[in-house]
């Protein structure tokens, strides 16, 4: 064939206007900065100064490295699948994970030792307590599940990813927004509203990134060839949907002036308070179940080669668990100022939550009919399968903790702490750490993982560091709302605070005990992750290279 | 205000309660409608699906 005419090479709408975008916001964090009320909102500034710099810079730069053409929507008739976002929001979730789990074992020890916050502000529980839930629950659960979700909704549509930039973005930005989130709480900025504690500009800048990923998403499932939307599509999408609602109601404030970081919300007293909880438990409901029970309704039916157990349960369930998760957030508040029938409603729909959450776990775990077998060989899906059980336990214990009146024994024990990490390490994080060990080979194209050997024993190690955690918690909890409400012949309350955590002791060093086995588990991951990236066995692509020359022989 | 809260109770006692009734009435019809067995079948094998 004759030379191909080169198509002229000039900048997309899409390029040019977020290097244009990026330009000028560099420009307004360098005014910010400069005239800043505080040294530490400056510092921010700078940081979204020398972030915006840089990203007008690769966009630039980038636009110069590629070819004058588009990447194809398909390639020999396969979709061509755009998985660089994917890559890097999973091997940020190992990093942040490590990072996320050592913060809590840090704050663990200082419960148990506190001389270990050094006499220095900057180590306080009060500061690395909402860095270790950030770091968990946001930049590890978050990077795992845009990476989860960004993989599935191209294999389930079969298309690529919407987008040339954007994708990039919303990988990067939410990124960068938790560094800023992370940043700040070390330097003491904070709403000082549980798992919603970054400041206003910071809120800001995750609503941008996360429209942009509302509009990848959804532009990539009203672009797929299947007709029919997956299970998995749906949950995602009421995930990213409701989170944005949930962000924006919940952080409703006025910034005393664009030069400071101290903002104050709209709402106030008891209903700020309700706010909160309809944010802080639907974060619970739609982050941290709705997001990775669509990881659980693709990874377990792909990894076990079964398909999902009951379609029809999928959906009754889904439409069952998103209708009443939004309204149990009230039982964070029970006897409080909140009205008595708020409280009520909290607790009865948190009861009857019980059910959708079980239909989730029964479809799970039933995926594997005729596959029970692959538990003995894979440990991947003995992860992920171990999660599910953890998901049905923690949402059985939930509706249990939400009736008032066992809530008046466990709320603000350490009975509430072993709930959560029950979800949150047996569940959430299982389900994760079976979604990665899935995801490495797929996404750098080698046959297996590095060392399944490894698997195992990380599946091992932090199993028994789950048992250390929520055994030593559910003790310590009930010891303690027992403690807190005994009282003598007289009247008189038998035991004095101090008494109530000396009391505790041992069980801090037990729990510490489980977490360092959690984070150990973790490092033996991450080091599963580099040797198969770095070092696995490729997969050979037969069927690729014989294809073009059979159809030439024709 | 006690009107307003009485309206809205009413509302939700009422009106609320049914409005949740159907929605769940209209999943369980779309969810298990025989003639969706196919559909359905075919989409719990979407993750097993190669390009």
């Amino acid at each position: 064939m004759a030379q191909a005419v080169a198509p002229s090479k000039g900048m997309t709408f899409g390029e040019a206007g977020s290097a244009l975008a990026f330009a000028g916001l560099a420009l307004l964090s360098i005014i910010i900065a400069a005239k800043a009320y505080t040294p530490e909102y400056a510092f921010h500034a700078y940081l979204f100064a020398a972030a915006s710099v840089a990203a007008t810079f690769a966009i630039v730069n980038r636009y110069y490295e590629r070819p004058a053409q588009r990447p194809p929507q398909t390639i020999g008739g396969k979709p061509n699948y755009n998985m660089g976002p994917v890559k890097f929001a999973t091997i940020a979730s190992v990093i942040w994970g490590i990072a996320g789990f050592t913060i809590g074992l840090l704050i663990a020890l200082q419960l148990a030792f506190p001389a270990l916050n050094f006499d220095t502000s900057w180590l306080s529980f009060g500061r690395m307590r909402p860095l270790h839930t950030s770091a968990v629950i946001f930049a590890f659960g978050g990077n795992v599940l845009i990476a989860s979700s960004f993989y599935v909704v191209q294999r389930t549509c079969r298309a690529r990813l919407v987008g040339d930039i954007t994708p990039w973005f919303v990988v990067l930005g939410y990124n960068f927004f938790i560094v800023i989130a992370g940043t700040g709480y070390l330097l003491g900025i904070t709403q000082g509203k549980e798992y919603a504690e970054p400041e206003w500009y910071a809120d800001l800048w995750l609503t941008i990134v996360w429209v942009a990923y509302l509009l990848v998403f959804l532009g990539t499932v009203m672009r797929r060839k299947e007709p029919h939307i997956y299970v998995a599509n749906w949950f995602y999408l009421a995930f990213i949907l409701t989170i944005a609602v949930l962000h924006l109601g919940n952080n409703a404030t006025i910034p005393v002036s664009i030069f400071s970081p101290k903002s104050y919300i709209v709402w106030s007293g008891v209903q700020d308070a309700l706010v909160q909880w309809w944010y802080g438990h639907n974060a619970v409901g739609f982050f941290l179940t709705a997001g990775f029970l669509a990881i659980m309704y693709y990874f377990i039916p792909k990894r076990a080669e079964r398909p999902v157990y009951s379609y029809r349960l999928s959906i009754i369930h889904f439409w069952s668990l998103i209708f009443m998760y939004i309204w149990a957030g009230p039982h964070h508040l029970h006897y409080t100022a909140l009205p008595d029938w708020a409280q009520t409603l909290g607790m009865v729909f948190s009861t009857m939550l019980w059910m959708p959450s079980w239909g989730g776990m029964i479809n799970g775990l039933m995926t594997l009919s005729g596959a029970w077998d692959k538990l003995r060989t894979d440990p991947v899906l003995r992860l992920m399968v171990v999660s599910v059980a953890f998901y049905g336990m923690s949402t059985f214990e939930g509706p249990l903790m939400s009736v008032k009146a066992v809530n008046s024994l466990s709320h603000y024990t350490d009975w509430t702490i072993g709930h959560v990490h029950s979800g949150a390490l047996g569940w959430v994080a299982y389900v994760s750490f079976g979604a990665i060990y899935c995801l490495v080979p797929w996404l750098w194209n080698k046959k297996e993982l590095y060392s399944m050997k490894a698997v195992s024993w990380h599946f091992w190690i932090s199993t028994l560091g789950i048992v250390l955690y929520i055994s030593s918690m559910w003790v310590a909890g009930i010891l303690q709302g027992l403690m807190w409400r005994a009282y003598t012949g007289l009247g008189f309350l038998e035991y004095s605070f101090i008494e109530t955590v000396e009391a505790m002791h041992p069980f801090y060093v037990i729990r510490a005990l489980g977490g360092a086995l959690f984070v150990a588990g973790s490092l033996i991951m991450a080091w599963n992750v580099w040797k198969t990236i770095s070092a696995g066995q490729e997969v050979e692509e037969v069927s690729q290279a014989i294809q073009p020359a059979l159809i030439a022989a024709e | 205000m006690p009107a307003a809260y009485k309206f809205f109770a009413e509302f939700a006692q009422t009106w609320g309660l049914l409005y949740f009734v159907g929605v769940f009435l209209t999943v369980l019809v779309y969810a298990l409608a025989p003639s969706r067995k196919d559909r359905f079948d075919a989409a719990s094998r979407m993750p097993l699906q190669e390009d």
